[in-house]
């Protein structure tokens, strides 16, 4: 009896019935919707028998297209996650004043506010800015793919395997209950022994060795494949900028894969890094988790200030003022990332000189982060704009985003940031620059590269709505939260005593159900464009008169995106060559050499998932097989040595004389 | 660069006619890497440098570290990096079979390095030493143990590698990855004489 | 372009709006000195800052609707991209508000360092010869505040009292989570840590019953984990105190481990004695029988071991962790400086 337990515990570990949350009818309301939507959905894909294309076609594809588009449905689908929490969160907090004490337990509450902020940033805000890098960079910089375009498809499935993990945490034991950086000594084995801090780990190492190959292979694919002619300054604005991002992701994901290694030791073996006792240092955690953190922030920004430069420059008609002094900035901010990371703890009592030094160092980013701001202004500035959607999201981000900018610095002044610290108005700041900066710009550039992608735009009237709905959202959800923290209402606090305050959470309520409104018109916008994809649909391959070379290709664009490598003399390098009457070659056409298709990168990723469940659940005869699976399988595919093939001759000709039909 | 290339009519030419061949990036992204994993290092030495001195009542680095020992290890590693030099000499004169000794070699060597610090790891932990001691040897079983950690997935890649060697020679893929495998081992030399100095010499003067 | 009229009136209005209702707010007009000019420099920041930003959200409103595609009247040069003079300026600019802001920061961040002894009770008011700071340690535990007033030999549970206009100098540290001292009304927060202390100085200038709270999450019981500050003038203060004295129950240490076990919305309590040296153990998390008290164990059971200056300054209770901190920007180097 004995050993047949020992057995169990060997192959289950910790898992037990008792883990399945059954007894909490929000979770099993949940688990039951996504069941049937997901069974609903596998016997549609059986049905119309497309699992053998979604497998040829797209998981196992190496193509930088079809990854980016995963990547932004990945994104996509997160984002209904983590909004569901928000909006959680927001009606729990509208609610529990006085007796009323909301309609989560506050163990529940505490898991909400920790998914929804590492959902929001690593896959939500991360798929979305790693999947437009993914479509946009090789097309803007004229090159077939990326550097290594297996490296390319592991990346995605890694982060996609943090994301089931996330997911899994829902409906298989807890999530975190800790914020989420999880600081220790609040995720210390001692004072959270539950199985929430270890999703939290494995959730993220597991994306973040994904995301880290990304940056290699994106920093490698900016330096080394840039078509001829196209020298550092001629670079496009966003593919600059998605250098830099590139380069601090490598120079900070390093840094959090070994704090969270850390603490994990800390977690399984009861080492003494962060612990209170035996000569750990928690404070230690807090600075190495903010040595990444910051750099995160930039990652996140910095790709979206590109996407804003080529949509100014597109939308007002105009070369984008001040080119030079944008590539300045952006590679000033890069560095700067790297010196402020102690202003997000003001308050753990460094001397007022180290204090100073790190609040001044964060607002010198402010001088960069505004010449930007100025550049974007002046290149509207005796242009002829055009307010298609793309240009809408843009404006609105420059109005919107400067108001976080202030509030950035004045939380980096330390006096100030001691009453306003872990408030309410830190809370709104953050969202003030993440909705207003990334959010935004992640919606102005699906309306604006939509068309490249699926070769028809968005329906305008759904963007717009959605739009204003985001916009107006925003200012009501966050505008009341600026103002409760200035009435010292903290962060992460599940219930109030002062009826004075509840207004002012059901105005943010308000807001919060304004931006589900605007997360729908966007859905609804993909469904009615893809209805109306005939009459919205552009054959010309470049629907904006754009300036940059993604618009000289097909829309969609052919596997091998150009089946003539271009050649470049002008950072506007499309404009350029429409301005001097630029024809498609017909003829001339020769092989093209592509990489294959393989599954390997899914193999891999299933044993990570793998490996991450069972240490979270303590599995260790489990952990152990499929870690040799996964060390086994890539030894395996290090021995396939056949990996590219060439597009026949025939092929490209057909394709290409199918365009110039279409164009004539 | 090809620049302001111009056709004879004095049109601007915005197309490379046939095929174009992109230069190859593995080794930038291999050094890339490395210095990505370089940062994974620093983390764990500024780790070491914050909590080498927090003993909680635990043995020192001068109770505990056996230099003469650390010193052959070392030996062992910077020899390892010696003929993995040699090894990229044959290859680079086309000879596989001394590229193939030379590697063997240096996995001999690899492997002994191992040895003497498992060996050591062992002494430690069974002296009461092990990483739940005190701040100061979680800190040092994680820095070391994860420059073990490299060599041992090192050695992986370099039995694999010969394997690999053997079956198809000395290929473009095959040279491009001993070049890859003798960075990351010269790589690890580097860390280790980092490892040698900050943890142990000075380690041995508290 | 009928689209860019209503963010207009909309944008401006919520921030403008939230402003003039956010000076009413507890951070905005506070009771003591501190926090005062704590909430002075906000706005003087903000102002510092709105000489930019008003201009360029106007600029962007009006370049918006000027240039829109349809009034072709607006000039229209699609190769202008670039002006030194307009580029200096919108380099100079910022850099000029940063200038002045960072000076600021400079200034008041040496001047309001929660370490620093005041030297001014109110403004105008300097701290009036012979007062000393009443010294108040501060023990964050799972999940309530313990208040140690040495000078009394008195402590209370989730209870605070100061006498209006006398400097007060809290020492702070934690007992297992990471949690951060705040009274709005007052000052500043600062993190209690454990095996680690903080220190604020601050006064309160007007009579009052005041919130304090945790303001970092540190588990199940953070909600609940508040208390009244009380701002009393001296007789009142002198009477709670003695009323304390005479009423509450002793603090020994087995009392203590009674009250660290971790609970949520404790009450009131009050401790008329405290066992001798009890915060000085809790700093040095020492208070179990049989433990060894963190300033005497930094140095290494071999004798020889230790660094000279951990054994130094592990001499020192208020440095107890100088040992492990001096690579570090941290409390203990603080107390440093404040000594200076």
């Amino acid at each position: 009896m004995t050993e047949q337990l020992d057995i169990t515990k060997l192959i289950f570990g910790r898992l037990t019935w008792e883990s399945i949350p059954y007894h909490d009818p929000i979770i099993i309301g949940t688990f039951a919707i996504v069941a049937i939507g997901g069974i609903a959905l596998l016997a549609a894909l059986t049905r119309y028998k497309v699992w053998g294309y979604l497998w040829k076609e797209w998981f196992t594809s190496i193509d930088h297209k079809r990854i980016g588009v995963m990547y932004m449905i990945l994104g996509i689908v997160m984002l209904l996650r983590g909004f569901a929490d928000a909006i959680m969160m927001r009606i729990h907090q509208a609610m529990a004043f006085g007796d009323n004490m909301g309609y989560l337990p506050p163990d529940h509450y505490d898991q909400i506010f920790t998914a929804h902020g590492v959902i929001m940033i690593f896959f939500v805000a991360m798929p979305f800015v790693v999947g437009l890098m993914n479509y946009i960079v090789p097309l803007q910089i004229g090159a077939r793919d990326v550097a290594f375009p297996f490296l390319n498809n592991f990346s995605f499935w890694m982060t996609a395997s943090g994301a089931v993990l996330i997911m899994v945490s829902l409906f298989v034991g807890e999530f975190a209950k800790s914020g989420w950086l999880a600081y220790p000594p609040l995720t210390g084995i001692l004072q959270s022994p539950g199985v929430g801090v270890d999703y939290y780990i494995w959730a993220l190492q597991i994306a973040g060795v994904g995301t880290l190959l990304s940056g290699v292979n994106f920093t490698v694919t900016i330096i080394k494949m840039r078509a001829p002619g196209m020298t550092m300054m001629k670079m496009p604005v966003f593919t600059w900028t998605a250098l830099c991002t590139n380069i601090l992701i490598v120079a900070a994901f390093p840094v959090l894969t070994a704090v969270l290694a850390l603490l994990s030791l800390d977690r399984y073996l009861d080492m003494h890094f962060f612990t209170n006792d035996a000569g750990g240092n928690a404070m230690m955690y807090i600075n190495l988790i903010w040595i990444w953190g910051h750099p995160e922030v930039y990652i996140l920004i910095l790709p979206i200030f590109g996407v804003f430069s080529e949509i100014v420059s597109t939308y007002s008609g105009k070369r984008l003022f001040g080119y030079s002094s944008m590539v300045y900035a952006t590679v000033v901010i890069t560095v700067l990332s790297y010196l402020v990371w102690l202003h997000h703890f003001f308050t753990m009592g460094s001397g007022a000189t180290v204090n100073s030094f790190f609040g001044i160092t964060t607002m010198i980013i402010s001088i960069p982060t505004g010449a930007k701001i100025f550049n974007w202004l002046f290149t509207m500035y005796r242009g002829r704009i055009k307010f298609d959607v793309p240009m809408l999201w843009t404006v609105g981000f420059m109005v919107t985003f400067v108001i976080g900018g202030m509030t950035g610095v004045l939380l980096a002044v330390p006096p100030a940031d001691f009453v306003l610290h872990n408030s309410l108005f830190l809370i709104a700041h953050f969202h003030n620059v993440i909705i207003g900066g990334v959010v935004f710009g992640v919606f102005a550039a699906i309306a604006y590269w939509y068309p490249k992608v699926t070769g028809y735009k968005l329906d305008p009237f759904w963007g717009k709505a959605s739009f204003w709905c985001w916009l107006i959202g925003f200012y009501l959800a966050f505008m009341p939260l600026y103002l409760l923290g200035l009435m010292g209402v903290t962060r992460r606090v599940s219930h109030f005593e002062d009826p004075s305050l509840q207004i002012w959470f059901q105005i943010a309520l308000v807001g919060a159900i304004l931006i589900g409104a605007g997360i729908i018109c966007f859905l609804i916008q993909l469904y009615v464009s893809y209805k109306k994809r005939d009459s919205l649909r552009d054959e010309t391959g470049d629907p904006w008169n754009g300036r940059t070379l993604e618009w000289s290709t097909t829309s969609p664009p052919p596997q091998y995106n150009f089946a003539f490598t271009p050649r470049v003399h002008d950072n506007d390098a499309w404009w350029q060559m429409k301005q001097h009457g630029y024809q498609h070659p017909k003829e001339g056409f020769v092989p093209i050499h592509m990489p294959k298709n393989t599954a390997a990168g899914m193999v891999i990723s299933a044993f990570a998932t793998v490996i991450g469940f069972a240490l979270i659940w303590h599995m260790w005869l489990i952990a152990g097989l499929s870690f040799a699976g996964m060390l086994a399988s890539i030894i395996i595919h290090t021995f396939n040595y056949k990996r590219d093939y060439y597009i026949p001759v025939e092929d490209v000709e057909k394709v290409e004389s199918q365009r110039a039909e279409v164009l004539a | 660069m090809g620049g302001a290339t111009a056709t004879a009519n004095g049109k601007l030419d915005f197309i490379v006619p046939g095929e174009y061949h992109v230069p190859n990036g593995t080794l930038l992204g291999f050094w890339i890497y490395l210095m990505s994993d370089c940062l994974v290092f620093a983390a764990l030495f500024a780790t070491y440098g914050v909590l080498s001195l927090n003993f909680a009542g635990g043995p020192s680095g001068a109770d505990l570290f056996d230099l003469n020992l650390v010193a052959l290890n070392t030996a062992f590693l910077l020899f390892s990096s010696i003929t993995y030099g040699f090894a990229v000499l044959q290859m680079q004169a086309n000879r596989l079979r001394g590229t193939q000794v030379w590697l063997i070699i240096t996995g001999i060597f690899g492997a002994a390095f191992l040895g003497v610090e498992i060996y050591e790891f062992y002494h430690m932990i069974h002296a009461g030493a092990g990483p739940q001691r005190s701040g100061f040897l979680s800190a040092f079983f994680a820095l070391v143990g994860t420059h073990g950690l490299h060599v041992t997935f090192g050695t992986i890649w370099l039995i694999t590698l010969l394997f690999q060697l053997n079956r198809h020679g000395l290929t473009g893929a095959n040279r491009r990855r001993v070049y890859c495998l003798s960075m990351f081992w010269h790589f690890l030399d580097v860390v280790w004489i980092g490892v040698f100095t900050y943890v142990y010499l000075m380690g041995s003067l508290v | 372009m009928p689209a860019t009229r209503n963010p207009r009136k909309l944008l401006l209005a919520a921030p403008v709006a939230a402003l003039l209702a956010g000076c009413d707010t507890v951070v905005m007009s506070p009771s003591g000195d501190i926090a005062a000019q704590q909430a002075d420099l906000i706005v003087w920041s903000t102002i510092l800052m709105l000489i930019i930003i008003v201009p360029v959200i106007l600029l962007t409103l009006l370049f918006a609707w000027r240039y829109r595609e349809s009034n072709r009247s607006a000039t229209y040069l699609p190769d202008w991209d670039h002006s030194t003079k307009l580029e200096l300026v919108i380099w100079a600019a910022p850099l000029a508000i940063i200038i002045a802001l960072g000076a600021l920061t400079w200034v008041s961040t040496h001047k309001l360092d929660p370490y620093r002894p005041l030297d001014r009770v109110d403004a105008g008011k300097p701290v009036p010869e012979g007062v000393e700071d009443l010294v108040v340690e501060v023990v964050a535990m799972d999940w309530k505040w313990l208040f140690f007033y040495p000078e009394y030999g008195i402590a209370t549970v989730n209870e605070l009292a100061a006498p209006l206009d006398r400097p007060i100098k809290f020492k702070i540290t934690a007992t297992t989570m990471m949690n951060s001292f705040y009274i709005p009304a007052l000052a500043g927060q600062i993190y209690a840590m454990g095996g680690m202390e903080t220190q604020l100085h601050a006064v309160i200038n007007e009579v009052g019953s005041y919130e304090g709270f945790s303001a970092n999450y540190s588990g199940a019981g953070f909600n609940k984990m508040r208390f009244e500050f009380l701002g009393m003038d001296d007789a009142d203060f002198d009477q709670w105190v003695s009323e304390i004295k005479s009423a509450g129950e002793a603090l020994s240490r087995p009392r203590y481990r009674q009250l660290a076990a971790p609970s949520i919305d404790d009450p009131v309590q009050h401790f008329g004695s405290v066992a001798p040296g009890l915060y000085d153990a809790i700093l040095n998390r020492c208070v179990e029988p049989g433990q060894v008290c963190m300033k005497d164990m930094m140095k290494s059971h071999g004798g020889h071991g230790g660094h000279a200056a951990a054994n130094e300054h592990a001499s020192n209770t208020e440095h107890a962790r100088e040992a492990d901190t001096d690579s570090h920007a941290q409390p203990a180097e603080h107390a440093h400086h404040g000594e200076q």
